[in-house]
């Protein structure tokens, strides 16, 4: 069979195991995306974009079991005076969430936005997705626009007295979710938006990010611990002028995770910050994708990754920066690295830049290193023990990422949460 | 309290002969100073006392009271009291020196069977000891090492000397790379430690550092043996003569 043939097969498959939501005001969005899906057909091992993650179990028709993580551990976020928004294997769980009316914020479900008429809703639901399909085709974003099941509206058009907290238990060894949101943050608010949880046994989210001029978005997740879980996810942010965006995401296990983050800078002086710190042993493939696009003057973006990996886990970073013409003043900057502890991890990256106008600084690297024998030595001779110190290096390590999250108090608890991860495994 | 005897170090991946039957005895409460050429194995019997890799000890011994060093792990000699002030200290970036300093403390507390000394305890202790250094706030919480220059790292090397209280001091030329006032500071630093329970060992290439700290002993060392023992007058004898003529003269 030739190759597009059996991309064609598959997609069927994978769509033909999926019902399409039929009426409400979402349906041109949908059938619209779900032609997005069958014009581009599915992610498969030859694509260029996804040459260092194979994407089989993403797009399989079936979903493969993912046993539920048992911990007597507090849930990630527990300590912070937080609103939740509970989805178990991605239903939106009324009971365990709390009451969604807080000042400053509106909170719905994007299966209410139809009748209660939720214009801004309408208006971006699939928008920044589609435009996110240039010049790289993200076609598990466009299968997600075309067959959310479930999802939010959050609409901040103030200062909210306390982060949202968007909560994805995983209950169910087979479940499959695909959760849609759509976030605006109007001119002059700002909000902290958390998100912890494995979701499902597969998982595919996309969130489209509108930030209006001034507007302020904080974002920090905890990808589950769950270690068979699979998740595809993408965020997808229009930044206005001195808007400001910050994406923090901790990833500690799971056996395949691809997230994508598409960035336009569209106003004059914005600001978006990507990071990412992931530790992963053993069984555990993390993928960051990041597209970020420069189309004003004077902005700044930021991605910082950090990777550890051992016994064989793999770490994959793509990440580019577009310089459109005309975006002058640009300051870009780009770091992923990785500690591989052992030999048998890998780190794969591909960093690009793509400049069109001159006056701009832009700047890229990436490193694979080991731990610090030098440094290693030091703090032993000064009586740490070498697990320890290992760990303190490896903190160490991920610190620039972890700095990323502009609240101190998060910072400390995912530094905690990292802690705990590399103490279990000495 | 430090004995070394017949010490023999070779170059762990190199056929390569540093330390050639090294012999050492340093007292409970005295100051005893290595001088000698460079590359003649100062260092490496610092690191070799330490526990650093790298080295393969071929034949003879080291003890701390009794206790065969050769045989424990780095963090295992520091707990037992062993100190390397590092001739080029080592930057950590990410690790703050005062997280730094208090892993280091309560680590080998806890090796040894100590309680952990209280954050409020900790935090008064290395704020004295560092001021009577000068080290200021901000040096505190800087990485370890990082963009620090080099009287600096010395005087962050005292420092951590002062607050881990060692029975054996190695110094491995503590007193390079710094100015006058520094040498003072750093010089104070280890008088200030100066006890009938704990030995000094004081690597130096020059006579200057042991004007401020008053050497017990003197050793010449040379093409990894100690070659010539004697009081503080033989320091005198290298600044005004060199090595040229004790070398000649032990030949
Ligand atoms: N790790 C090493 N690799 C290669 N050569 C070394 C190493 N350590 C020491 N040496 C060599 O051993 C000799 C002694 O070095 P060192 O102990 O640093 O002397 P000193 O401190 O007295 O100047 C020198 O010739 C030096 O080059
Ligand atoms: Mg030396």
């Amino acid at each position: 069979m030739a190759l597009a043939d059996v991309k064609q097969t598959a997609t069927e498959a994978r769509l033909a195991a999926l019902t399409l939501p039929e009426g409400g005001c979402l349906e041109t969005a949908r059938h619209a995306a779900l032609s997005r899906v069958q014009t581009m057909g599915l992610p498969g091992r030859r694509d260029e974009y996804w040459k260092y993650t194979r994407p089989d179990t993403l797009t399989a028709a079936e979903v493969s079991k993912a046993t539920v993580f048992a911990t007597d551990e507090e849930p990630m976020f527990n300590e912070f005076d937080r609103l939740r928004v509970v989805f178990v294997d991605g239903v939106f769980d009324p009971e365990a969430s709390d009451d969604l009316s807080l000042e400053g914020v509106t909170i719905d479900r994007i299966a209410d936005i139809c009748g209660k008429d939720i214009h801004w809703a309408k208006d971006l639901y699939g928008v920044l997705e589609a435009r996110g399909q240039n010049p790289v085709e993200r076609p598990l974003a466009a299968l997600n626009t075309a067959f959310a099941q479930d999802g939010v509206a959050i609409h901040v058009t103030g200062k909210p007295s306390k982060p949202i907290n968007l909560v994805y238990v995983h209950s169910d060894e087979m479940s499959d979710a695909i959760l849609h949101h759509v976030i605006r943050v109007e001119s002059g608010a700002e909000v902290t938006i958390l998100e912890n949880g494995p979701a499902a046994s597969r998982f595919n989210k996309c969130m489209e990010i509108d930030v209006a001029d001034t507007g302020k978005l904080h974002l920090v997740r905890a990808q589950g611990r769950d270690h068979e879980r699979r998740a595809a996810t993408h965020m997808f942010a229009r930044l206005g002028t001195e808007s400001v965006f910050k994406s923090f995401t901790l990833t500690v296990n799971g056996v395949l995770t691809r997230n994508e983050a598409v960035i336009e800078l569209l106003g004059d002086d914005a600001i978006a910050h990507i990071a990412g710190a992931c530790v992963g042993d053993g069984d555990f493939h993390h993928d960051d994708t990041v597209f970020i696009t420069h189309d004003a003057v004077n902005c700044e973006s930021r991605q910082v990754f950090k990777k550890v990996l051992r016994n064989g886990a793999t770490g994959v970073f793509q990440g580019k920066i577009l310089v459109k013409e005309g975006a002058q003043k640009t300051d870009g900057y780009q770091i992923s690295q990785s500690l591989l502890l052992d030999d048998d991890s890998q780190f794969l990256a591909k960093p690009e830049l793509e400049i069109y106008a001159d006056d701009v600084i832009c700047s890229h690297g990436s490193t694979t290193g080991a731990i610090d024998e030098e440094a290693l030595f030091y703090l032993r001779s000064r009586g740490v023990p070498t697990g320890e110190a290992t760990d303190l290096l490896t903190l160490a390590f991920l610190a620039e990422a972890v700095d990323e999250v502009e609240d101190p108090e998060i910072a400390a608890s995912i530094v905690a949460r990292l802690e705990g991860w590399l103490s279990r495994r000495r | 309290m430090l004995e070394i005897k017949n010490l023999h170090v070779k170059l762990e991946d190199e056929d390569k002969q540093i330390l050639k039957g090294l012999d050492l005895k340093v007292e409970a409460g005295k100051v005893h100073a290595i001088m000698g050429p460079n590359g003649s194995g100062k260092s490496t019997l610092s690191y070799v006392l330490s526990g650093r890799d790298g080295y393969e000890v071929t034949e003879g011994s080291a003890t701390l009271d009794g206790e065969d060093l050769l045989e424990l792990d780095p963090e295992e000699r520091a707990a037992l009291g062993v100190f390397l002030a590092f001739q080029y200290p080592v930057e950590i970036p990410g690790v703050g020196n005062m997280t730094f300093l208090r892993t280091a403390v309560n680590s080998q507390r806890k090796a040894r069977g100590e309680e952990e000394m209280s954050a409020a305890e900790f935090l008064k202790m290395v704020r004295a000891k560092a001021k009577e250094l000068k080290i200021d706030a901000d040096m505190l919480k800087r990485p370890v090492n990082v963009g620090f220059s080099g009287g600096e790292k010395k005087r962050n090397e005292i420092l951590q000397m002062a607050m881990l209280e060692p029975k054996m001091c190695i110094l491995d030329e503590t007193d390079s790379g710094l100015d006058v006032d520094a040498m003072k500071l750093v010089a104070d630093g280890v008088n200030a430690l100066r006890d009938e329970g704990r030995g000094f060992l004081v690597i130096t290439h020059y006579q200057r550092l042991l004007d401020h700290i008053k050497p017990d002993v003197v050793h010449i060392l040379a093409n990894g043996r100690i070659v010539k023992t004697g009081g503080p007058e033989l320091a005198l004898e290298v600044e005004n003569n060199g090595y040229a003529g004790i070398l000649a003269e032990v030949a």
